[in-house]
């Protein structure tokens, strides 16, 4: 009797183990702006993620399996988010993190995914030194950084207004206002290096007013003012400045700006340039006849009421990648629904596409994701400013090579490299 | 500095000022009288900004003309006052007039904060921008530089009919005169018939109001969002606590003296402009910690 128990276990065991291994449902977390100025960012991010989840799920899940995902809200201060994120890595049974918009915040929860051992997308922030300065082995992140979303919009600046002389600055007074000029400005005085710096503004996070700056600009006459502002301070600032004719007289470099175009409305005058954080845009030109990217555009507009902006995009990269990495390790498992390890295994030299053009992952975990830069135009169909002439670049030509750091990559570039970078040309 | 930049900011200075007064005559109108810091008074101007903005949007879509947005600021600021400011005072303060000062700091910072939360319920986290009012008055070009007729000579000209008219209505009027007897001595007021609760009622409406009115004529220069009430008591508290708690003419020059060292800074050290209010406010104290024109004598205005 006790052999026969024993056989009769020993020949169910494979299947129970084969079974139990494929679980109930994946279970994403996702850290994202809920509350304060970000969630202008991040409310769009959470509503393209229940879209994109529905989706995944109606057609069958990933390999079978559904997908269920919960929020974490970022506003809720550093304490707060460490411990909830902790909380849903750990007893919350999450397999896959996806953290985080703010760049301090990725900064902190990078050796925390690492001390989990809990696989994490970084899925929408900006800073490049994650990357450059640690090694990870459960980080990866499913977008670009800082450095090609500026060399984009410098080598843009340069293509489409080659002989402006001035430029002024006005960024918002933290981490990514300073760091962003930081690499735009040695990035412009490698490549063009007579063009003098005229002004350099940084008003506080959340200034309501930037009357005084503006009229330092007026009378400072610069040819280009590059902001790389965004939110209510971006729109803040391009009102009062289109308000006082600033616009007019100087040409504006706006890097986020995409995100920002149905609220500015018609205060954005037509010949500005205008930036993506990657190749996002509700008419990407090469994508904007594509049966899944029309479907998924007009599920978010009819959700939301509004045109999808780029977090929106960094979302569906992030799912993607998910899709993808979990149907490769499945087929190289056999079918059969994968460890941990075999995840991390897969996730060398991924390629996913979201609703931009594919993104793969570098050796060093960095996502290497086309740019796209355009120039604001007024013409009518849109109640808002949409975009002309479009150039996305090819992601790895702008981006630091694997183990070189940025600033000093870019610092060693000359005016050749304006016509090394890949780029196809769009007019509208 | 040129003579040119010089005007140049100090326009700028004047422009920021008069919208910083308007909020914190409020503020230092009610701590004058009822000895209350009231923390709410940020979520007040807030959602003065916010119905504003809703108002003068519903107009527009029912085609009405711009114009309009004038009085519904107007609307709105009363609005924030009798909806906002009266049961405010009615129902919470009344109870902890008595109460120690930490207790009265925490309940309006409550009130602050739940108003917040009530501002992401109804209006959402998106920016706003309604700029009819301010478009609707043109720009005027001084020196070469554009400036809105709005913030260069509105909302200069509005401050100073409130500084005028709050000093006429204090000291000529008989409801004013009402104020002032409860604010030197309460219970004297009350022992020769003055209602001191309704004077308190009163005051409260019309400072809660005036950071409506704060927040409804801020609205066409900025995005409304979350948070702009944190920022704007912040700076209101620097400008009423370096004028001391309650002087009313004190907080016009301590207003003018913030603005004035901002924008100066933006022209010759921008790296410096957000410091330059709590730097004031700082040398201030250290010198006269009862503010610039605070006395420790009864009399709070």
């Amino acid at each position: 009797m006790k052999t026969w128990l024993l056989t009769a276990l020993c020949a169910a065991m494979p299947l129970t183990a084969a079974a139990a291994d494929k679980p109930a449902s994946l279970k994403v977390g996702m850290t994202t702006f809920l509350t304060g100025p970000a969630s202008v960012f991040g409310v769009p991010a959470k509503n393209a993620a229940e879209i994109l989840v529905e989706t995944i799920n109606a057609q069958g899940g990933i390999g079978g399996v559904p997908v269920e995902v919960s929020f974490i809200d970022e506003g809720a201060g550093a304490e707060t988010l460490t411990s909830e994120y902790r909380r849903l890595a750990e007893s919350g049974g999450a397999d896959v993190m996806f953290a985080a918009i703010s760049s301090g915040n990725c900064q902190t929860l990078a050796p925390l995914a690492e001390d989990l051992k809990v696989i994490n997308f970084m899925w929408d922030c900006g800073t490049q030194k994650i990357f450059e300065e640690h090694s990870y082995k459960y980080v990866f992140r499913t977008q670009a950084n800082a450095t090609p979303e500026m060399l984009a919009a410098v080598i843009y600046l340069l293509k489409t207004h080659p002989d402006f002389k001035t430029i002024a600055v006005v960024n918002q007074d933290y981490a990514w206002g300073r760091d962003s000029w930081d690499i735009f400005r040695t990035a412009l005085m490698a490549m063009k290096p007579d063009v003098k710096v005229v002004g350099e503004f940084f008003p506080k996070f959340g200034s309501p007013d930037f009357s005084t700056e503006i009229s330092r600009l007026q009378a400072l006459r610069p040819d280009v003012i590059l902001s790389t502002n965004w939110g209510g301070d971006l729109d803040t600032f391009v009102q009062q400045a289109a308000q006082r004719g600033l616009m007019n007289s100087s040409t504006f470099v706006l890097p986020l700006a995409e995100s920002s175009l149905e609220r500015l409305g018609s205060s954005l005058p037509s010949g500005h340039i205008v930036g993506a954080r990657g190749d996002h845009y509700f008419r990407h030109p090469e994508r904007r006849d594509d049966d899944a990217f029309k479907d998924f555009m007009a599920r978010y507009e009819e959700k939301t009421g509004e045109i999808s902006v780029y977090p929106v995009f960094h979302t569906a990269q992030a799912f993607a990648a998910l899709q993808a990495v979990y149907e490769k390790a499945i087929a190289a498992n056999g079918g059969d629904w994968p460890d941990e390890d075999q995840v991390l295994a897969a996730m060398a030299g991924l390629e996913f596409q979201g609703l931009g053009r594919p993104v793969t992952i570098r050796e060093d975990h960095q996502g290497i994701e086309a740019q796209l830069m355009a120039t604001s135009v007024q013409t009518g169909d849109h109640p808002f400013a949409t975009l002309e002439n479009i150039m996305i670049f090819d992601g790895a030509d702008i981006t630091a090579p694997v183990g070189e750091v940025s600033v000093d990559w870019i610092g060693g570039l000359d005016a050749s490299f304006l016509d090394q970078v890949g780029v196809a040309t769009y007019a509208d | 500095m040129t003579p040119t930049l010089f005007l140049l900011a100090l326009f700028d200075g004047i422009a920021y000022a008069a919208l910083v007064f308007i909020v914190a005559l409020g503020l230092t109108l009610i701590f004058g009288v009822m000895r209350i810091l009231n923390i709410a008074h940020g979520s007040l101007y807030a959602i003065g900004a916010y119905a504003t903005v809703s108002l003068s949007g519903w107009a527009l879509a029912m085609g009405l003309a711009p114009i309009l947005a004038f009085p519904l600021m107007l609307v709105s600021a009363v609005l924030v006052g009798l909806l906002l400011g009266g049961p405010i005072e009615w129902l919470l303060l009344r109870r902890i007039y008595d109460k120690p000062e930490v207790l009265q700091l925490l309940v309006t910072f409550a009130v602050f904060m739940i108003l917040e939360d009530v501002q992401r319920l109804v209006w959402g986290t998106r920016p706003y921008f309604e700029a009819t009012a301010l478009q609707a008055l043109g720009n005027v070009t001084v020196l070469g530089v554009t400036y809105t007729v709005y913030q260069l000579i509105l909302l200069p000209a509005v401050a100073a009919a409130l500084l005028l008219g709050m000093r006429f209505f204090l000291r000529h009027t008989i409801i004013g005169k009402l104020i002032l007897a409860t604010t030197e001595d309460r219970e004297a007021a009350q022992s020769i018939g003055i209602d001191a609760d309704k004077v308190f009622l009163f005051t409260f409406i019309v400072g809660a109001a005036l950071a409506g009115l704060g927040g409804a004529l801020a609205s066409p220069t900025t995005s409304i969002l979350p948070g702009m009430g944190a920022d704007m008591i912040v700076l209101s508290f620097a400008v009423v606590a370096t004028a001391g708690l309650g002087q009313i003419e004190g907080a016009a020059l301590c207003a003018l003296m913030i603005g004035l060292g901002r924008s100066f800074a933006v022209y010759v050290w921008p790296e410096a402009a957000t410091l330059v209010p709590y730097a004031i406010m700082v040398a201030v104290l250290s010198v006269r910690p009862q503010g610039l024109f605070g006395s420790s004598s009864a009399r709070k205005i």
